[in-house]
């Protein structure tokens, strides 16, 4: 499901190419270079960031600058990195947190 | 330790605006964001700017922040990027922590002559229940997606909220290629200005006055699915039986703002509170100075305004900053902030200007009477 606009009326035509590959939850997602993490989850219907650790409650994109934490994820198996202002590097493996470990593909 | 005549904490229009300002006076400028990019918020303004020529109306946020990027280089101006200031300490030392999310960060302490303090502005939140869901965000986090990072987030979206905020997020989630399905103010009336509110309603979007949000239904992934509107009484309560559900993905919360200033309040500077402003305001003199000497404050932390306005006041902070430290005689410094206040008075200019221009004579009245500093200069 994309959401990613390639035609805006007044930012015109999206130049990049999702051309880096990054695995999230074990699949494998088209992203562009440099853009932050959460934006190329978004483009690829991925709403999901993590699960609170008490009440495994689902959180996602809430201030989309850095502040909230809300969209916290393990990258490249450290914990509670902002998704949303931290940048995208080809291979970089992504896993959904649950409190402050990665969340356990037999929990879903 | 790092030494600096001037810090800059923040890097958006006013904070780019005071060092630009202290730079080209001589003064050795360090400008510090936690951001990947300098320029704030200005990036996320795609569209054209109000106002006289004065100050680049018909410009859009966008091209004003590629401008006083390029310009506060060109003047020699240090920006550090990636740089969250955690505190401000006694003998004007700034703790710094610089680095990534995920990789090896540096704890770093600089001393500045001056400090002047730019750190904008958060959005409110509206509590109702599922607001913590995927789905729900700040109104300014949905621009952020759509204008910055070209994604967006979501399909249907709901806007809670009619001030300027609400209104030109709305119209540039159109823009986006995404359905905005309801506008809902708790007030009887639209808060922002008519012309914003005109591009909403002509392309036909329906708008709940009087109504708020009162639930996010989430899908079984746990993504906001569902919205349920009712309408408020004249307390704000909602009324039942009136209950609207409406398809949507996303609510986006154009609460309003309020000003960034916990660098201030560690410092113990004077406060006072200001409902026009947006919260709790550090007080200032007419030189942007707190009640703590030496420490400066502009733009949104110092209440919530609009970009022309943070800059302009980031240009008075920035010229008094490089007066106090000898760069700049007192008679120039002077007539240049004199200048600027005037443009100042010209921007806070009817119904809604006015407002800001009587909160913003508080303030400086305040500081007069409040701080033994204003009683000493007493000007």
């Amino acid at each position: 499901m994309g959401t990613r606009i390639a035609n805006h009326i007044v930012l015109g035509e999206d130049s990049r190419i999702a051309a880096v590959e990054i695995i999230v939850d074990g699949k494998s997602i088209l992203a562009n270079e440099g853009e932050p993490i959460l934006s190329a989850l978004l483009a690829n219907g991925i709403k999901v960031n993590r699960y609170t650790a008490k009440r495994h409650e689902p959180r996602g994109l809430f201030c989309g600058i850095g502040q909230c934490t809300d969209c916290a994820m393990v990258v490249d198996g450290v914990p509670n990195v902002r998704t949303c202002i931290t940048p995208v590097k080809s291979g970089m493996v992504i896993q959904t947190q649950d409190g402050l470990g990665p969340k356990e593909a037999a929990n879903d | 330790m790092i030494e600096k005549d001037v810090v800059v904490v923040g890097a958006g229009p006013a904070g780019l605006a005071a060092a630009i300002e202290a730079s080209a006076a001589g003064a050795s400028v360090l400008l510090l964001d936690q951001n990947l990019k300098p320029g704030g918020q200005l990036f996320k303004q795609i569209h054209k700017f109000f106002g006289s020529s004065a100050h680049r109306s018909g410009t859009r946020g966008t091209d004003i922040g590629t401008a006083l990027c390029d310009e506060a280089r060109r003047n020699g101006v240090e920006i550090w990027l990636n740089s969250t200031v955690m505190g401000l300490f006694a003998g004007n030392k700034v703790g710094i922590e610089k680095g990534t999310d995920g990789t090896l960060k540096q704890i770093l302490t600089v001393h500045a002559k001056k400090i002047i303090v730019a750190a904008g502005a958060s959005e409110n939140v509206v509590r109702f229940k599922g607001w913590t869901l995927p789905g729900v965000m700040g109104a300014g986090a949905a621009q952020t997606m759509i204008n910055v990072n070209r994604v967006r987030p979501g399909q249907k979206i709901v806007m809670l909220g009619s001030g300027n905020v609400g209104l030109i997020v709305s119209y540039q989630l159109m823009q986006a290629g995404c359905e905005v399905v309801a506008l809902v103010e708790a007030a009887p009336k639209i808060g922002g200005y008519a012309v914003h509110a005109a591009k909403i309603t002509r392309a036909g979007v329906p708008v709940f006055l009087r109504h708020t949000v009162i639930e996010a239904i989430p899908d079984d992934s746990g993504v906001v699915s569902k919205v349920i509107i009712a309408q408020v009484d004249s307390s704000f309560l909602p009324v039942p039986g009136t209950e609207k559900t409406l398809e949507a993905d996303v609510i986006a919360i154009g609460a309003g703002l309020k000003p960034v200033a916990e660098l201030l309040h560690l410092m113990n500077c004077a406060f006072t509170f200001s409902p026009v402003f947006g919260g709790w305001i550090p007080l200032h003199n007419a030189d942007m100075e707190t009640s703590c000497e030496g420490i400066y404050v502009a733009g949104d932390s110092t209440g919530v305004e609009e970009a022309n306005t943070a800059l302009e006041e980031g240009r008075i902070a920035g010229i008094s900053a490089a007066e106090k430290l000898g760069y700049i005689d007192t008679e120039e410094a002077q007539a240049k902030k004199a200048e600027i206040w005037q443009r100042l008075g010209a921007l806070r200019l009817g119904p809604f200007g006015e407002r800001r221009l009587a909160a913003k004579q508080v303030i400086l009245n305040e500081f007069e009477q409040k701080t033994a500093r204003g009683m000493h200069h007493g000007n």
